[in-house]
């Protein structure tokens, strides 16, 4: 089956090899395409099927052009862990934790 | 508008960042993401023009779902002209600081490819679009899911699929 995946964390999708891959370097949520922006999100879609058809090879990464229109320092704010906020982030940690622990086995 | 180099930095290194962060939660033993030195490749053996294209995405179906209540990880189906106004992702690890995911068509594609298969550049969409759970264990992932979705595909003639990672 051709396959092209449209995605927004590079490292991990190339990590995992895939046969092409639209990238979008946008926060994660939106790979296709800025909220609302409807031509925007044409756009990439386009891109994205255009790759079934250009890709000559697997693990084929295409870059989208476009910004993000949102806030600039999306960046570095992600996942930040900054030494003041170490007892927060092991308090949510902890929630997680029980939360998962109560959380029923997957059914195969 | 296209990105400005003296503005942007370099893309985010998710995996370096991911695991500094879940240590900082208290996590022990760092997760092992996918790593393959290789993929498939098939070729579209037909125009683009002609070809059936199946949209899979890694959001949930909506329902009353919560943080302590969350979907049950599992493949799912849904009719494209029966797509909910939204699905359930909040139990996913995308950028909430950031922004959000209230408009569908930000990560399922389906008015843009429509409106694509209109124009004529793809041939037009599978009846149904897909869901796949994303899920730690790399194996439940290529034995269970990939193949379940493939299966579904294939039943509905795709010519090739368009996966859509949140």
């Amino acid at each position: 089956m051709p396959t092209v995946v449209l995605g927004s964390a590079r490292d991990i999708v190339e990590a995992a090899s895939v046969a092409r891959f639209l990238f979008v370097d946008f926060p994660l949520g939106n790979p296709g395409g800025a909220p609302y922006d409807r031509p925007m999100q044409r756009d990439i879609a386009e891109r994205a099927i255009r790759l079934l058809e250009t890709a000559t090879g697997p693990r084929t990464t295409v870059r989208a052009p476009h910004a993000w229109p949102g806030v600039p320092d999306w960046r570095t704010v992600y996942n930040r862990v900054r030494p003041e906020d170490a007892q927060a982030l092991l308090e949510e940690g902890a929630r997680r934790r029980a939360r998962f622990a109560k959380m029923p086995a997957r059914e195969l | 508008m296209d990105r400005d180099p003296a503005i942007d930095d370099a893309p985010i290194a998710y995996i370096p960042r991911t695991r500094a962060f879940y240590r900082a939660l208290g996590y022990e033993g760092d997760y092992r993401w996918a790593q393959n030195a290789d993929a498939p490749f098939a070729p579209l053996r037909k125009p683009l023009s002609e070809a059936r294209l199946a949209l899979i995405v890694t959001s949930f179906p909506p329902g009353d779902w919560s943080d302590d209540n969350p979907p049950k990880k599992a493949v799912w189906s849904c009719g494209v002209a029966d797509a909910p106004a939204d699905l359930y992702n909040r139990n996913l690890a995308w950028d909430k600081q950031s922004t959000h995911t209230r408009d569908r068509e930000s990560y399922l594609p389906l008015l843009a490819l429509q409106a694509l298969a209109e124009a004529g550049a793809i041939g037009g969409l599978t009846e149904s679009f897909h869901g796949v759970p994303t899920v730690y264990s790399h194996r439940e992932t290529t034995e269970f899911d990939a193949p379940e979705i493939l299966r579904r595909v294939v039943a509905e003639k795709a010519d090739a699929a368009l996966l859509v990672a949140l």
